[in-house]
């Protein structure tokens, strides 16, 4: 039996952000992956770092997130490129909403700035004609999420993390078996994303999915990352599925076109159903992509809990278990966060954010 | 917006057209797809300085003419869609839907990587004969050959009738095979007499087995190889390589279609019944696609496979004698170029691997499988998903190659969202 501060389960971006801060608060970390490092939904996402201000707990996660992913900004794995983002208004109802937002955003701390037409087109000449303006939050940033995640796990067992290569099979008493039988104990720490109800059925997990294409290399296109405001409809309604404009300008040249979110399909294959209407919106917005070519398209799952909020700290009905999980589509951004209010709240340390909104216990109550 | 045909064939190298043809002379209605923009597939290649052979002029000529068969040039399958493929050409997207589909998508070189191979002025063996072909001048440029295979020879003589001074053709197999193959070429005449006709044209070019390129110099572009042979390595000055080291099947149609592949080696070929016909139902495969065998085993699978795929077995089994005896001097041309492991330690660990993402072999140290290394390094992220890299690192026995998805290859943004789909025959 192999004894550990603490058992780290799933070596995805949110994972790995914890092993890297636990190891260097000192814990003795074990972590157990049985996949590639970020392989998961981590190495499907599109990397945007966005706060996004629809509800007050997500937005101080994102905020607070946000504010850690500077130390990356030099770090050569992590891709790091401050695109800053760029919300398209595509009529004046969506150009109305914008002092709101800006409102919104500001009271979290996040700065961003209204946009008309005129230096839309000045920022993004590639846009179709006729849209109305935009918000522009030009601190924000795109990275390269399996890249940070195998640095984060690199960081952690260079503080003398032990990475074992195998499926956690059961939770029990004195920690976690995995499937070759060997016995971990200590507490553990479940940050298996989708595969959650595997070990704790308790939490409800559903798997929403989502496609992306990118095309060849083509710098300059594109400078921010686009997305339309409309966007949050998309992202937050419970539709079965929608697509909604969403293009990033990565550091490569290349232009990484999503998204779409989609509930009941649960296996990887490709839907062109669903990749022409991401696409067909596309267009809309920037028709001057339509001769671009595409080189691969691929799919990921986000991992969606029951109200949206990934769950951060105790797992109901175990005395040594914890969870981070639930993160959706925002789970790159809110990693760094999410790793320091869990393990300040194991270490029995105040957090720098209120933890109760992620608290796993509330599906419980 | 779709197009129907009852036999649809991808693919006009010699076993596509011999399937459109023999699919419609049954009264079928054939549509055949190549992304080339004329047909003969690699072989028969047309040259803008030099007829085609006979042969070549006569299966495209009676293809292309035939009433029942649609030609579409310069046309690629993006995807495999709602029962059908999602096809593009240089102007518009299409859709075809198919009672039968043949797959005819050939093969293509398997390039190695060795010091300096990224150089301007180095090609596959393949890669030369096509740009002699479409008119690159070669007039009086120093050319070497290297790799393996019968295509050596055929390179050869295409450098050299387009005016090239052909100094040697390198090949890594051992004298031993070479005259082994050569006493048994007895068996199949017609191979012989081939043989004979290119030794003539290369006359005055030097031959050398057991020989391999080691590295290539120069620092814009090529100036020098060295090459590593039974007297040492010899140290030639040329302006042009070409080197390749024999053929990979395409089978990345066949394996998005669900089609099982068979492993030969560490690469892999469509597994294929007597009448050609796939595991999928109504879906054939003929040619170098089922396992590497020239010319005349494409042209007589092709034909069984059309045969089959309209119905009229009858006269597919009339082939499937011609077939055995042609696939039998396949496996002994693969037995005599099977690949000297010498040439899996050409690469060293600086040289590249990925040309797309600019990935070196001593980057990927440490990973176990294609993913990993993929999701770390960006090997096999590029434009070619693979294709060159991918093929390389498996034949050099690191991993196979990892998970096909959509696009087959780069497709227009538009095609992918149907904005731009057209359709030949309104119905
Ligand atoms: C298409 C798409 C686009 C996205 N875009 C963005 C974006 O732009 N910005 C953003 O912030 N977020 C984005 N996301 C969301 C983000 O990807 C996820 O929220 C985040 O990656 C979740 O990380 P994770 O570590 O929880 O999960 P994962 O990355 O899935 O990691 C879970 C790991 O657990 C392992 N595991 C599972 N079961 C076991 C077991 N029993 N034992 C051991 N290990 C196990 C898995 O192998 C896996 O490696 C996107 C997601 C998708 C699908
Ligand atoms: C920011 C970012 C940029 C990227 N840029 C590129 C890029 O430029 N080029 C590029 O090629 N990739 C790029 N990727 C994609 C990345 O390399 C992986 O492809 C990504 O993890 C998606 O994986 P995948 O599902 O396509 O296939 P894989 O990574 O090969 O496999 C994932 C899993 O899905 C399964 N799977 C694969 N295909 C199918 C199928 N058809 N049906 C069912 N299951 C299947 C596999 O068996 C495997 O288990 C990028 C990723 C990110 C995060």
């Amino acid at each position: 039996m192999k004894s550990h501060d603490l058992i780290i389960v799933g070596a995805g971006i949110v994972g790995a952000a914890c092993a890297d801060y636990a190891s260097a608060e000192g814990l003795r970390v074990a972590i157990v992956e049985p996949g590639p490092i970020g392989g998961g939904a981590t190495a499907a996402a599109m990397g945007h770092l966005v706060a996004m201000d629809d509800d007050p707990a997500e937005l101080a996660l994102a905020h607070y997130s946000l504010g850690l992913w500077e130390a990356f900004v030099d770090l050569p794995q992590a891709e790091y490129s401050r695109c800053g983002t760029l919300w398209i208004a595509s009529n004046q109802a969506d150009y109305a909403r914008i002092p709101d937002k800006l409102a919104r955003l500001a009271a979290a701390g996040v700065h961003a700035e209204q946009v008309d037409a005129e230096q839309l087109y000045r920022l993004e000449p590639a846009l179709a004609a006729g849209l109305a303006g935009g918000m522009r939050v030009p601190g924000e940033a795109v990275v390269y999420p399996p890249g940070v995640a195998q640095y984060l796990i690199g960081q952690a067992m260079a503080r003398g993390a032990q990475l074992y290569r195998q499926r956690a099979h059961q939770l029990n008493s004195g920690g976690v078996r995995l499937s070759d039988n060997t016995q971990l104990s200590g507490n553990v720490l479940i940050a298996t994303g989708c595969a959650l109800p595997q070990l704790l059925p308790q939490l409800p997990m559903r798997s929403r999915k989502g496609h992306l294409v990118i095309t060849d290399r083509h710098p300059g296109l594109v400078h921010h990352q686009l997305l339309e405001l409309g966007y949050a409809d998309s992202a937050h309604g419970s539709d079965d599925s929608s697509v909604a404009f969403n293009v990033q300008p990565r550091p490569t040249g290349q232009i990484l076109i999503g998204s779409s979110r989609e509930y009941g399909s649960e296996t990887a294959d490709i839907s062109m159903t669903m990749v022409r209407r991401m696409l067909a919106r596309t267009l809309q917005f920037l028709p001057g992509l339509s001769e671009l070519d595409a080189i691969r398209i691929w799919t990921g799952f986000r991992p969606v809990s029951v109200d949206g909020l990934p769950y951060l700290g105790r797992a109901p009905q175990h005395a040594n278990v914890w969870v981070a999980a639930g993160h959706e589509g925002l789970g790159v951004t809110t990693s760094l966060g999410s790793a320091r209010i869990l393990i300040d709240q194991l270490l029995g340390r105040a957090t720098a954010i209120d933890p109760r909104p992620y608290d796993p216990m509330r599906v419980a109550a | 917006m779709t197009d129907r045909y009852d036999v649809l064939v991808v693919g006009a190298g010699p076993a596509g057209l011999a399937a459109a043809h023999a699919a419609a002379s049954h009264g079928a209605r054939v549509g055949l797809i190549d992304e080339q923009m004329t047909a003969g597939g690699q072989v028969w290649r047309q040259d803008v300085q030099h007829a085609s052979p006979a042969l070549a002029r006569r299966s495209i000529g009676r293809t292309l003419d035939h009433p029942a068969i649609d030609w579409l040039a310069q046309t690629r399958v993006v995807t495999v869609e709602d029962g059908g493929l999602l096809v593009e050409d240089p102007r518009r997207a299409r859709r075809l839907h198919y009672q039968t589909l043949v797959l005819a998508t050939g093969a293509r070189e398997l390039l190695l990587p060795f010091p300096g191979w990224t150089l301007p002025g180095i090609t596959g063996a393949g890669g030369l004969q096509a740009l002699a072909k479409q008119g690159w001048p070669l007039a009086g440029r120093r050319v070497v050959i290297a790799g393996s295979g019968p295509l050596l020879l055929a390179a050869a003589a295409t450098a050299k009738r387009h005016g090239a001074h052909v100094l040697g053709i390198y090949e890594q197999s051992s004298t031993e095979n070479i005259q082994r193959f050569a006493r048994s070429l007895w068996r199949w005449p017609a191979k012989a007499v081939q043989a004979m006709g290119l030794r003539a044209q290369l006359a005055g070019v030097p031959y050398r087995c057991g020989s391999v390129v080691r590295r290539a110099h120069g620092e814009t572009e090529l100036h020098a190889v060295d090459v590593d042979g039974p007297r040492g390595i010899e140290h030639i000055a040329c302006d042009q390589l070409a080197v390749g080291y024999g053929l990979l099947a395409n089978v990345e149609l066949a394996q998005s279609l669900g089609c099982t592949l068979q492993l030969q080696g560490a690469h892999a070929y469509v597994d294929t019944d007597r009448y050609q016909r796939t595991s999928v139902d109504g879906i054939y495969a003929a040619g170098e696609l089922c396992g590497i065998g020239g010319r005349d085993t494409a042209r007589i699978e092709g034909a069984i496979a059309g045969h089959a795929a309209a119905g009229k077995t009858a006269d597919a089994d009339r082939l499937l004698q011609s077939r055995q005896h042609a696939r039998h001097f396949a496996d002994a041309l693969n037995q005599c170029f099977a690949l000297d492991p010498r040439v899996h330690a050409l690469a060293q660990p600086d040289t590249l691997v990925c040309r797309c993402e600019d990935v070196s072999l001593s980057a990927l140290d440490g990973y176990m499988d294609a993913r990993s290394a993929k999701l770390a390094t960006r090997c096999g992220m590029g434009a070619c998903q693979g294709r060159i890299c991918g093929s390389a690192l498996a034949e050099l026995g690191r991993f196979p190659r990892s998970g096909q998805r959509p696009p087959l290859f780069p497709a227009r943004l538009s095609t992918l969202a149907g904005t731009n789909l057209s359709s030949i025959n309104k119905p």
